[in-house]
């Protein structure tokens, strides 16, 4: 006789609370394949825990967001936000979608053209540009979007050697209605910072003022937000054509589109109540075409999104290491992924799903991770069925951030694997050993030896 | 060990314990382990059954038993004696 699945033994007592009026489904399906490949076959392969990207996601997100503004709007162009995800491999593919590249540092700028992207197709960000970068920039042509008053002044200074023009834009900071109000990055807009950096940049005569860029939070809930922002950039932009007949060519707003991910202390899922790209791309889209910019020179509508173009399209895979109970009872499992290269279990309660065939029985959680640190807690509370060591798992919408944030912690970081349309399973960054950390440290010789 | 005498268990896996009005559910290995138990049986005769019937190794499968007769006891379903 064929022995059955095994499923560790369960009581549960019976709770006699009021009904939930919501009626929420259960989350837990098994999700045995990614885009057709076995999760047990990637693991057998590639090891535990194992990041995955799917191609054909990413494409498809891209094309919904860009449709729901293309739709609304007659020109806009996305720039792929490095910071969230920046493996050449999956920057390639929103270069070859057509975005052109957001970057926020000399070393993001650096991957962006080492990825074959032009540099007048590049934006940068941030506030810490060296000499060194912006000289780089202003050279290649690049969309500086300038952060402070020392950076534009570096600009100016600069401008005394560099033939080029630079193209630049201020980044503006904004009230926009909602908590907390991001005011650290740019110029504000209601005390007059704005206006007092774009009349010197104006002034000055020595850059080319390209466009208006913000960025007015992260993980945003309101779509009207983003409304607000246009409009007083589109006020701003219709100010400079009205005081210098200099016509701003392009509106930036920024990214903090949420993903499908529910933030912690959220009663419903992220899935059900998070605005998508058409919320969005109504607010904007209106806001603009509402803002009196003549018919023919409406502004090039730039979407610097990442979180919610590329996290729906990661994966984390891993392994159960092991079931216990607290001191109170309550039942705790031990897992292979940790926070350090879960980052974003800090901010989420990221949707766990085993990887295999299971009963209607589910018992409520802890994840812990495997580090031998109290921090260490990728769920409080997960619904799960009910997982054996040895078991898989597989984490969803992880795309964004964690193979930036990412960090070498008493672990090695795992390998990242992509999948293309054609089922095919590509390693994108392989895992870390112990040589890749031997390359970067040097013992000083009196410490070479010694006894114990 | 032994499950209380008054304690009701359906074919389906329903408990209901009279004593505290309280209601429990359990999966079917937990309602095979529980048929044991009010057959008599030990720990030991227990896991030997459920290794005959089930793919899983001795330690995992005695860890989980111990496990489940210790919240039996917390719910005060079963009695040492």
């Amino acid at each position: 006789m064929e022995k059955q699945r095994y499923e560790r033994p369960l009581i549960k007592r019976m709770e006699n609370d009021m009904p939930n009026k919501f009626g929420m489904k259960p989350e837990n399906f098994p999700k045995s394949k990614i885009d057709g490949v076995k999760v047990s076959d990637l693991i057998a392969e590639h090891g535990s825990p194992l990041f995955v990207i799917s191609e054909s996601t990413i494409r498809n997100t891209y094309r919904k967001a860009k449709k729901a503004f293309a739709t609304r709007y007659p020109k806009v162009q996305f720039a792929w936000s490095y910071k969230t995800n920046y493996l050449d491999a999956v920057c390639s593919i929103y270069h070859q979608e057509g975005s052109w590249a957001e970057v926020v540092s000399g070393f993001e700028y650096q991957k962006a053209i080492n990825n074959g992207v032009n540099g007048k197709r590049i934006i940068f960000n941030g506030p810490d540009k060296t000499e060194a970068d912006l000289e780089m920039a202003i050279k290649n042509g690049s969309l500086i979007h300038i952060d402070h008053l020392d950076e534009l002044y570096t600009i100016i200074n600069l401008t005394e050697k560099i033939e080029q023009k630079p193209r630049v834009a201020i980044r503006v900071n904004m009230d926009t209605g909602i908590y907390p109000m991001w005011d650290r990055f740019g110029f504000n807009y209601e005390n007059g910072q704005a206006w007092d950096a774009l009349n010197k940049i104006m002034a000055s005569g020595k850059m080319e003022l390209m466009g208006l860029h913000c960025h007015i939070g992260t993980f945003m809930l309101s779509a009207k937000a983003y409304g607000v922002a246009a409009t007083k950039l589109s006020d701003l932009a219709l100010g400079i054509k009205a005081k210098y007949g200099h016509e701003i060519k392009y509106i930036d707003l920024g990214g903090g589109f949420p993903s499908k991910n529910t933030l912690k202390g959220s009663y419903l899922p992220g899935r059900d109540v998070n605005p998508g790209f058409d919320d969005f791309a109504e607010e904007i889209s209106s806001a603009l075409l509402k803002a009196n910019f003549a018919p023919d020179s409406l502004p090039l509508l730039i979407l610097e999104t990442g979180r919610a173009l590329i996290d729906d399209a990661g994966y984390l895979l891993g392994t159960v290491i092991s079931n216990k109970r607290s001191s109170a009872g309550k039942r705790t499992t031990i897992i292979d992924v940790g926070v350090n290269i879960l980052f974003t279990s800090y901010w989420y309660d990221h949707k766990v799903s085993p990887a295999q065939e299971f009963t209607q029985f589910s018992e409520t959680t802890t994840l812990y991770g495997p580090l031998c640190m109290n921090i260490d807690v990728v769920r409080d509370n997960a619904l799960l069925p009910l997982l054996n060591k040895g078991d898989h798992f597989v984490i969803h919408h992880v795309g964004a951030y964690n193979m930036t944030q990412w960090m070498q912690f008493i672990t090695l970081r795992p390998k990242v694997v992509m999948i293309d349309p054609e089922g095919k399973v590509h390693v994108i960054r392989d895992s870390e050993t112990m040589e890749t950390f031997s390359r970067q440290e040097s013992k000083p010789e009196h410490l070479k030896k010694f006894e114990l | 060990m032994k499950i209380k005498s008054n304690i009701a268990v359906s074919d389906s896996g329903f408990i209901f314990n009279p004593d505290t009005g309280e209601s429990f559910t359990v999966n079917p290995l937990g309602a095979s382990i529980i048929s044991y138990i009010k057959e008599g049986k030990s720990v030991k005769d227990i896991t030997g059954e459920l290794r005959q019937v089930y793919e899983i190794d001795v330690n995992t499968l005695e860890k989980d038993t111990e496990d489940f007769l210790g919240l039996l006891k917390n719910f005060s379903l079963l009695t040492d004696a």
